[in-house]
């Protein structure tokens, strides 16, 4: 009889549940896991707890009421929250921008980017073990965009800036020394954090390979954004449908080439720098003039649909609306970028450890209350 | 247990310095308990472009008493499944042979409570007990979090105790005793220099066996929460506290008896210097902590057995045969010979050394 067989001790896989309270899962999302022994063998996500129905509370409230709703969405990314909704009332109602507004709604949306991804590395990076450094790094400098925002609307994390037509104020003097001084100490800050980590041997070895998203099953899952482009698709709605005036700048789409979480955070830090090299276009471009076109307080957009999307920091963030001519949307619909870019999450974590799980799932970097709205 | 010859120049009978010495002890390591987390949220903080605790007291000094305070002021929770005698036992078990291992560690020439001539071996003897109490508490509190990290702080301690006491083999070759008197008395050079590679092996798997970064995957506060004391609370949870920085003194001060010669040194009074190096050592500990990020149980597994096992015994078998081959050279002679080797060994071994990537198939 062949013994040798007997001896292989299966050890019985049980359940954790990881969440909806843990520090890593990034807000109250919660993974149900199969775990044999230390090996991820199924998991499941479940949301919902932070649903706070907002595509519902939108359709009771005016077109420019809604906007504060959207700020609430990834309260990470607000501005461009903003941007991709009035781009789609603006569609919807046929309302032109003036060009100033478009220049300072482009510089809005890049520093916004650049928040976000702050928040987006340094917590992966919190993820992977490297205590608190990185994060409060990038804090520091992500401070310094709330500033300019502070600056331009009074307000730090749900800014409200951007009008259907426009946005809602000119930027104050103080606004453009401020911005020139960020845009021209940035790089080195990049670079700063680069050094930290980039060539870093755990980093290495605990993210290169580690979690991949195949350039086929990212573009089924309908993954968008830096997700999307670490699998080594060229696909930024900037270039593919621009919107606003990003024809007019110059900057290069960085992809990864396998897909991992450690091509994942390079896109990111990549992203960051071409977001600079838009600032210092749109500096120089900055025309005078109004900031808002005549628009009336109610707007009342003829009976239709109309998407409006963008290039958010997280991915490619969509508002379909549908009017009936009166002044509130008949129908609000978000397509949440981290809601989608979820959708791969179990195909990606499947056999890896728990330690790769918490990796893999801070580099997908989602908001909570952009999954659950 | 064999209690050595006093120190000559110590005075009263046996008791009394039992006694005595006994207090000074315990009275220092929570002194530098306090200390030691003082120093740890300090220097992080500076590192990490923040101020850290710097309101109670001056520069922030008392905040470890005011953690103290707040911590046995807490209500002290059991899970109602968990098994209460084993929670209850675990802090004791794990708080006993950290202090313990004070008992040999030469703060001076002759202050110490008993000169062991076997002392190193009881360090290493007793330092792996507190793992058993810290497996009681992964496995009374009932909590799949808590046994994860349980499981893993055992896996790191079994396997890391091995090198580690490899590269302390390579100290007690040099020194030719077992007590920690006679390694300090030995080192007229610091053996740090005599053994680069042991030190880095000893220091690499110790910072493993009191589970700091960047192998503090037992209390992974990213992964797994807090690990085996998650379910703890109260005066309990600052026991393991305790533990866990009193582990880090101790491996400090283990570190600077065996390689960065104890209490010896030039001006300052001895147990300056023991102190200084001390804190010196932790204060590398943080910095490490701050620096890097962590790694995966399975890699944890790789670099123990692949990395510094073979490492240890091929540094064990270099000193063996310098002492024996050369016993009448000056030790100054291996410093360079050492470094190089350790250099050669070490690029070597990262080249072929992968730490894995542990995708399984399931």
């Amino acid at each position: 009889m062949d013994t040798t067989k007997d001896i292989v001790v299966k050890a019985e896989p049980y359940v954790v549940n990881f969440g909806p309270a843990h520090p890593s899962t990034h807000g109250v999302f919660r993974m149900r896991m199969t775990l044999d022994g230390e090996v991820i063998v199924d998991m499941e996500p479940v949301f919902g707890y932070l649903h706070r129905g907002i595509e519902k509370l939108a359709e009771e409230r005016t077109y420019t009421g809604v906007i504060p709703l959207t700020d609430r969405l990834d309260y990470l990314a607000s501005m461009t929250n903003n941007l991709a909704y009035v781009l789609a009332v603006e569609k919807l109602a046929g309302i032109s921008v003036p060009e100033r507004a478009e220049y300072l709604r482009v510089v809005m949306a890049e520093l916004q980017r650049i928040a976000s991804h702050l928040i987006a590395v340094g917590s992966f990076l919190q993820d992977c073990g490297a205590f608190m450094t990185p994060l409060v790094y990038m804090l520091r400098e992500r401070e310094k965009i709330l500033d300019l925002f502070e600056m331009v609307c009074g307000q730090r994390l749900t800014y409200n800036y951007m009008r259907v037509g426009g946005v809602s104020q000119d930027i104050p003097e103080e606004f453009m020394p401020a911005l020139e001084k960020f845009v021209k100490e940035m790089p080195g800050w990049i670079d700063e954090y680069d050094r930290l980590l980039k060539e870093n041997e755990i980093l290495l070895a605990r993210a290169k390979g580690v979690g991949i998203l195949p350039k086929e099953l990212a573009i089924n899952a309908s993954a968008s954004g830096p997700v999307l482009r670490a699998s080594g698709v060229e696909w930024d709605i900037r270039r593919a449908d621009p919107y606003s005036i990003y024809d007019r700048f110059e900057f290069d789409i960085p992809t990864g080439s396998v897909g991992d979480c450690y091509d994942r955070y390079r896109v990111r830090v990549e992203e960051m720098r071409q977001s600079l090299r838009i600032l210092k276009q749109a500096m120089e471009q900055l025309p005078e003039g109004e900031v808002i076109s005549d628009v009336p307080h109610l707007v009342r957009p003829p009976i239709g649909e109309a998407y409006g999307h963008i290039e958010g920091p997280k991915g490619e963030l969509g508002f379909y609306l549908v009017s009936d001519n009166s002044i509130a949307p008949y129908r609000f619909h978000v397509r949440a970028p981290t809601f989608i870019n979820l959708t791969a999450l179990r195909d990606m974590m499947r056999g890896w450890k728990i330690a790769d799980a918490i990796i893999i799932f801070g580099s997908i970097d989602i908001c909570m209350g952009e999954v659950d709205r | 247990m064999a209690m050595a010859v006093l120190p000559p120049d110590w005075p009263g009978g046996y008791w009394t310095h039992w006694v005595v010495f006994t207090v000074i002890i315990i009275a220092f390591v929570l002194l530098m308990f306090m200390a030691f987390v003082w120093i740890e949220r300090r220097a992080m903080a500076i590192m990490q472009a923040r101020l850290g605790p710097n309101r109670a007291g001056p520069f922030g000094l008392l905040q470890p008493v005011a953690d103290g305070l707040k911590v046995m002021l807490k209500e002290d929770i059991v899970p109602t499944k968990g098994d209460k005698l084993v929670h209850w036992l675990a802090p004791v078990v794990a708080v006993v042979p950290v202090l313990m291992i004070f008992a040999v560690v030469p703060f001076q020439g002759g202050a110490l409570l008993a000169d062991l001539n076997i002392g190193i071996l009881y360090v290493v003897a007793i330092s792996s007990v507190s793992v058993v109490g810290i497996f009681m508490a992964g496995w009374a509190s009932n909590s799949k979090y808590s046994l994860l990290g349980a499981m893993r702080s055992v896996a790191a301690v079994v396997s890391y105790e091995i090198p580690v006491v490899l590269s302390i083999v390579g100290v007690v070759l040099l020194a030719g005793s077992l007590s920690m008197q006679q390694i300090v008395l030995a080192q007229d050079i610091p053996f740090i220099l005599v053994q680069p590679l042991g030190f880095l092996l000893f220091f690499t798997g110790a910072l493993a066996e009191i589970n700091r970064a960047p192998f503090d995957l037992m209390e992974a506060d990213s992964e797994i929460v807090a690990g085996f004391h998650i379910e703890y609370s109260g005066m309990k949870f600052a026991l393991f506290y305790l533990v866990e920085y009193g582990e880090a003194l101790a491996i400090s001060a283990i570190a600077t008896t065996l390689f960065l010669s104890g209490w010896r040194g030039p001006l300052l009074p001895p147990w300056l210097w023991f102190l200084v190096k001390v804190i010196l050592v932790f204060f590398v500990i943080v910095w490490i902590r701050t620096t890097v990020p962590r790694l995966r149980i399975d890699q944890l597994m790789a670099l123990a057995w692949k990395f510094l096992f073979p490492l240890a015994l091929i540094n064990l078998l270099i000193t063996a045969v310098e002492i024996l081959a050369w016993p009448e050279v000056s030790l100054w002679v291996f410093v360079p010979v050492n470094f190089a080797v350790m250099i050669v060994l070490v690029l070597l071994w990262s080249k072929f050394f992968k730490l894995g990537w542990g995708k399984v198939e399931v």
